[in-house]
């Protein structure tokens, strides 16, 4: 990459110049486009692990009775996870962790977030490109600490089963080897890792406009990641502060959330989703914003109602702080205080209603080309509806009472996650592939790629709506004979996701073989947004004159 | 300063003040609690209501000991009280080991919903106690259920009503530590 820009790129430095060599540039780098790819390629490489865990997962659902997690199954040769009961419990605790903490969010608010948003608001780079730096390693790091922890004793057998949710007492009392209070270090370096990340985005989009990049005329992704950081900034020091009292439970005798010693463990659960709420948001408001411009791009129209997206994303952000208890209906809360969190769980229906029938409009009457970007951007809109659908149905505090815990709440958290944000983050990696490697990718693999992943997806999450209106409880490492059907037919379509993924790979590697040149603006007319002015790949250090932005420019 | 640093401690401040709302959520989640009777947590009151109905709950008692070298028993399962009427309940505390302890009670009700209206006019669990090596103390405990209970539409139909306590280590004292903290979770 950027070979040829690099002799260019430290002209700055003067006294000494040199071109950055590989471990300075990738190991010390402080430019945002760099960090960016790094936050990527970390995230391609956690997302394979995770997505191999969540195999392990569908392998042992897929017949009733326990088959892999048992002593002489392939997975005791393995040796990552105890071949046990827990071992289970310990492969879904990290298939979540991992998913969230290092796949989603590297990928949105670390890679493209840190790549796009200083071209988009035509900065030379972002505000503080140390820090930006120090929140890479950080992470890394945490990863490091989270994999450490699955290799260490966790209480009840090695690594740490408790859930992502880490409910006390089971994380507590249920879990007193040290592999958790790691899983808790990871976290708080994770944490303090998105922290900085998101004092620097907004820091950079409040200071570093170019000259006439209003905040109204902002592009929408830069929008997404300004409310994602304000939603880090806000809610996970609370997670932070919920963990801190669980490692002193755990450690110093304190009692917290213990019920013998004067705390509540239920008060951990009102901290930890006043924290678990606005997550969510973070994973999924910048792919709001990517796919605001794919849909745009392809459709060869400005974005319909720009205002009322960006604040639709502003109320989603606000509204996502008031809403957590509904993830805890069934802990007893009084009939007035399930009311009030119904209603306004309800009402971000109205706010997301806004922005899907406005990628709608969008389409509406457009010149629509259906390139790769372009179908997961569709295949976004409709599989986040369908997660959004499912959402509605949840948040009846009635309805969960019988539905709280089931597959019916995994089917529903995947189809807005697992479906949405990362079809969302393969939108945005097939539309910004030319831009950020300087090389073009091979349409059919791309499309081939969605189309196998589309099919797969949906034959593994679909049936676990049924699963869980039958009532099977989520989390448990085997089932009745009644259940086997679904189960097995979710476990096809995690084979077909597989195949998926190998063609992701394969799309890669062409690409990375064949190097054919990209043009600085594949696209054409629809493509308005700043970093289509640039070469592609976009030169080690952009905007040496900051760019001009004018009234109708977005 | 520069503009880009004043955003940047403004962001800090704002991490600060979330990471110190967490910690604030603690004391503040147990002040709701006891003013609201949030999530079952029984109310003290300074005067038994004037009005008593015909309708009756059972309550029950519950005893656990975390972390001492105590028994603890209550010297009835359970009580039939009216609704308004206040009750006398007994308890037995022994103190097994051969130095004082000093404990204190943690105190709930099930059904949580019933929490606003189990209210207590005496209890050793108000306090902090102290029992020298050998000792037994007879606690007694008066409460009463509020006339209010059966005219909630939350709360009303409820039969059972059952309180738990917990006796566990006053922080600060000085415990005979270790020793006592296992032969208490033995027994």
């Amino acid at each position: 990459m950027a070979t040829a820009a690099q002799n260019l790129a430290h002209d700055h430095d003067g006294h000494h110049d040199h071109k950055p060599g590989f471990f300075t540039r990738w190991f010390l780098s402080t430019n945002h486009k760099d960090i960016g790819m790094l936050y990527l390629m970390f995230a391609i490489f956690t997302g394979l692990v995770g997505g191999a865990l969540s195999g392990l997962i569908r392998w042992e659902l897929a017949e009733p009775g326990i088959q892999l997690f048992r002593e002489g199954s392939i997975i005791q040769h393995l040796g990552i996870v105890e071949a046990s009961k827990h071992g289970y419990n310990v492969t879904v605790t990290a298939h979540a962790l991992i998913m969230v903490f290092f796949v989603v969010m590297p990928a949105t608010m670390g890679g493209f977030a840190n790549y796009f948003t200083p071209i988009m608001i035509g900065a030379p780079d972002m505000a503080f490109p140390r820090m930006n730096n120090i929140s890479f390693w950080m992470l890394f790091f945490a990863f490091v600490l989270l994999v450490i922890s699955l290799f260490v004793d966790g209480g009840p057998g090695r690594g740490f089963g408790g859930g992502w949710t880490a409910y006390p007492p089971l994380s507590t009392m249920g879990h007193t080897g040290p592999s958790f209070d790691l899983a808790i270090f990871s976290l708080h370096m994770a944490g303090a890792s998105s922290i900085l990340g998101a004092i620097n985005f907004i820091t950079t989009i409040f200071n570093m406009r170019a000259p006439g990049m209003t905040l109204h005329r902002m592009p929408l992704f830069a929008w997404g990641v300004l409310i994602t950081a304000f939603l880090l900034l806000l809610s996970l020091p609370v997670l932070a502060g919920a963990i801190t009292m669980l490692l002193a439970d755990r450690n110093f005798g304190t009692s917290f959330f213990a019920p013998a010693g004067g705390g509540d463990p239920v008060m951990y659960q009102h901290l930890f989703w006043f924290f678990g709420h606005p997550e969510v948001y973070i994973m999924i408001l910048p792919g709001f914003g990517m796919i605001s411009h794919i849909v745009s791009t392809f459709s060869k129209k400005p974005i319909f109602g720009y205002l009322a997206m960006a604040y639709a994303m502003v109320a989603i952000g606000f509204i996502g702080f008031i809403v957590w208890a509904h993830h805890m209906y069934t802990v007893g809360m009084t009939i007035e205080l399930r009311a009030y969190f119904v209603a306004a769980t309800m009402i971000i229906a109205v706010p997301t209603g806004v922005k899907i029938f406005s990628w709608i409009a969008t389409m509406w009457g457009g010149s629509i080309s259906f390139k790769t970007p372009m179908l997961w951007a569709m295949g976004f809109i409709f599989l986040f509806t369908v997660g959004g659908v499912t959402g509605v149905v949840l948040a009846n505090a009635g309805i969960d009472y019988s539905l709280h815990d089931t597959y019916y709440v995994v089917a529903h958290f995947h189809y807005v996650l697992s479906l949405g944000a990362v079809f969302s983050i393969f939108a945005g990696f097939y539309y910004w592939f030319e831009k950020m490697f300087g090389v073009k990718y091979n349409e059919f693999l791309g499309a081939l790629h969605f189309w196998i992943m589309f099919v797969g997806v949906n034959v593994i999450f679909f049936p676990q709506h049924f699963l869980g209106l039958q009532g099977m409880p989520r989390r448990y490492i085997d089932y009745p004979e009644a259940y086997t059907l679904w189960n097995n037919v979710s476990s096809i379509g995690y084979a077909i996701t597989l195949v998926g993924v190998v063609v992701f790979l394969v799309m890669l590697l062409e690409a990375a073989v064949r190097r054919r040149k990209g043009v600085d603006n594949p696209w054409g007319e629809g493509a308005t947004t700043l970093e289509w002015t640039l070469s592609s790949p976009p030169p080690h250090h952009q905007f040496n004159e900051l760019p001009v932005v004018k009234r109708d420019e977005h | 300063m520069k503009r880009a640093n004043l955003i940047a401690i403004a962001c800090a401040g704002g991490v600060m003040a979330m990471t110190g709302a967490a910690f604030a959520a603690v004391p503040l989640y147990r002040m709701f609690c006891q003013v609201t009777g949030f999530d079952g947590t029984v109310k003290r009151a300074e005067a038994a209501p004037t009005v008593q109905l015909d309708e009756t709950v059972l309550i029950r008692f519950d005893t656990n000991v975390r972390g001492l070298p105590m028994t603890f028993r209550a010297e009835q399962v359970s009580q039939r009280v009216r609704i308004g009427e206040t009750g006398i309940a007994l308890f037995d505390v022994t103190n097994t080991s051969d130095a004082p302890i000093s404990a204190k009670a943690a105190y709930n009700v099930v059904p949580e919903r019933a929490g606003p209206y189990f209210q207590k006019l005496q209890c050793f669990c108000f306090e902090e106690q102290i029992l020298q090596p050998g000792q037994t103390v007879k606690f007694p405990v008066q409460y009463f259920v509020a006339p209010e209970m059966a005219t909630d539409r939350e709360s009303r139909g409820v039969s059972e009503i059952t309180l738990s306590y917990t006796f566990y280590p006053t922080e600060g004292f000085e415990q005979v530590a270790n020793g006592a903290a296992a032969s208490g979770a033995a027994g």
